[in-house]
């Protein structure tokens, strides 16, 4: 939209970090990074192995406390905030590697997650079984990534790609305005990563969507801004094609391919 | 209707329909009103068997629901003992009033402590619940002359409501007010647990980080059930002392809270029936090994040992967990 505008200097963004640092002692793991996110981009971030991205999630949703610099939601500086805070004003993310109720049914899995965001997950008296509302929304976002089959299943008996889905039906659960997406198509077999990609374009157009992602493919058919991390740095930011174009990304790129 | 809508709703329905009373339910405690009538020898027992299953269900909030695995719960136990025997001592002899004010005492207790031992996790956690335990026990070793020490102390309550009095020699007033609270505070938890706050604890238990995730504020969810959980436990220890008539720091005994647990696992964790079976079954193998070996503790304790390692081993959720399979077989054939 207005690709000539800088990342850091823009009142517009939703969510927006400035000289964001984290180390783990003299581990530097996020270096000065300049970030911001506009109302329903669709923003990519890559980066070779250990370059600091799910570091980079964590620090946005408060699961780390960065070493210094600050994340700002609605350019509003969020750093005393906590992560259920952050959630419930609406940064939601995915996580890389399944992070699911496992003993519970895929419904209940949603419910929890309906019952937190409606309010009513502190009601001590009235059973879940007179809150039909309740239930009746976690069926409907059951249905929207099409898992009404395995409604019942617990999460321990669906094949990983399945349980892929469920983290994206939990995160719009939560109605966010912000959706962090750590990998989602990791550990999803070939004929299966199809699915998590339908769900993800098919994702309501006003969420700013930052994605982290490996596969190239699913980059430049979803970003319309790609962020380039390495150790911990922005490399590089822009729209694909000058990405795609940027001599210091491909020798990243191929350097590692052919280390 | 698709047949995957169908399973959906089924899915569903389930979710509905899980708070609703079946009739098995009926079988505890039409035994515990038929025990009362077969074993009038046995009252005293079964009382403390009430009793007991009133505090492992305030256990299995915390440990079965939430996760938070206690070896201390015998503190809040303690206190709501003490409350309702000091105020026995000191004039107050009103017993329910006494009870409920055991609640809060412990209720506090729970918060208090609640909140510096719940910023924890697993092993800290677990070592931070002993310390409390073990604290409050030291303490009211020496405080010997309030608390009355190894000794203890007798106390005198009114009669329940003005009508009932206690009874130390037949157990009979005393059984039904233990029979009562266990009705109510049984009703309370299942209420609890049904409910979604109740659904968010065992999001807890399955998944803290993802907890978070979702907007949980998951430090404040625990806190709150560790003081109904305390609260229970309160009560639990008020009715236990106020059947006897008599306190002593025994109720603030690590032994105590370390047999509750074992009873709790031995039962099975987060179904709320399982504190019925496992109190039942340790109680009345405790009574059998001291009938038929002696009093001697080491019987005991070897027994209590071959139980644990044969529950770990052969049902390790539990013996009502046993069941498990065999229910899923039949709720399968009958859809």
């Amino acid at each position: 939209m207005i690709a000539d505008l800088g990342t850091a200097d823009l009142g517009t963004a939703v969510l927006e970090t400035k000289g964001l640092c984290k180390n783990f002692g003299a581990l530097v793991v996020a270096r000065d990074i300049d970030f911001a996110l506009e109302p329903g981009a669709r923003h990519a971030v890559i980066g070779p192995n250990g370059a600091g991205k799910t570091t980079f999630v964590n620090l946005l949703t408060g699961a780390l406390a960065p070493t210094s610099g600050s994340v700002m939601l609605d350019g509003r500086d969020i750093a005393g905030l906590a992560e259920h805070e952050r959630v419930k004003r609406g940064l939601v993310r995915t996580f890389q590697i399944n992070t699911l109720f496992n003993g519970l049914t895929v419904l209940e899995n949603i419910y929890l997650t309906v019952a937190e965001r409606m309010g009513v997950a502190t009601g001590l008296f009235r059973p879940v079984g007179s809150r039909p509302e309740v239930v009746a929304e976690a069926e409907r976002l059951v249905e929207m990534v099409q898992l009404q089959d395995d409604a019942g299943k617990t999460i321990d008996e669906l094949p990983y790609g399945r349980q892929r889905l469920v983290e994206i039906a939990i995160a719009l659960a939560l109605e966010p305005r912000v959706l962090l997406l750590d990998e989602p198509s990791a550990g999803v077999p070939g004929a299966e990563s199809h699915i998590i990609l339908d769900a993800i374009a098919a994702l309501p157009a006003d969420i700013a969507i930052m994605i982290i992602e490996h596969d190239m493919d699913v980059v430049f058919r979803f970003a319309e801004r790609i962020t380039v991390l390495v150790s911990g740095a922005v490399l590089a930011s822009g729209p694909p094609e000058e990405i795609a174009a940027d001599e210091r990304v491909r020798a990243v790129y191929l350097g590692q391919g052919h280390g | 209707m698709t047949a995957a809508a169908a399973r959906a709703n089924g899915a569903a329905a389930a979710l509905l329909r899980a708070h609703r009373f079946r009739a098995i339910e009926l079988l505890p405690w039409a035994i515990a009103i038929a025990v009362y009538f077969l074993f009038p020898g046995y009252r005293l027992l079964a009382t403390q068997i009430l009793v007991l299953i009133l505090f492992a269900i305030s256990l299995d909030l915390i440990v079965g629901y939430a996760g938070i695995v206690s070896l201390g719960h015998a503190a809040f136990f303690g206190t709501g003992a003490y409350t309702a025997a000091l105020l026995a001592d000191a004039g107050w002899q009103e017993p329910i009033s006494a009870l409920a004010l055991g609640a809060v005492t412990a209720g506090l207790l729970g918060w208090v402590s609640g909140w510096i031992i719940l910023r924890t996790r697993e092993l800290t956690l677990l070592m931070l619940t002993m310390a409390l335990g073990i604290i409050l026990y030291e303490l009211a070793k020496d405080l010997d002359d309030i608390t009355g020490g190894f000794d203890g102390i007798n106390f005198e309550n009114s009669a329940i409501l003005g009508l009932f009095p206690f009874d130390v020699l037949y157990y009979t007033t005393n059984y039904w007010y233990a029979f009562a609270f266990l009705v109510l505070g049984f009703l309370v938890a299942r209420t609890v647990v049904h409910a979604p706050f109740g659904r968010s604890l065992v999001g807890i238990r399955e998944n803290v980080r993802r907890m978070h995730a979702i907007g949980t504020p998951v430090q404040q969810r625990m806190r709150h059930v560790y003081v109904i959980a305390a609260m229970i436990a309160g009560v639990a220890g008020a009715i236990w002392v106020q059947v006897q008539g008599n306190i002593t720091i025994g109720v603030y005994e690590f032994e105590m809270s370390g047999n509750i647990l074992i009873m709790l696992i031995l039962g099975g964790t987060g179904r709320l029936y399982g504190a019925f079976i496992g109190v039942t079954v340790f109680t009345i193998l405790e009574n059998l090994t001291e009938t038929v070996l002696g009093t001697d503790p080491p019987y005991w304790e070897l027994v209590v040992g071959v139980v644990l390692i044969v529950t770990v081993l052969f049902a390790p959720r539990g013996l009502l967990g046993v069941f498990d399979p065999l229910i899923r077989r039949f709720r399968e054939r009958t859809p």
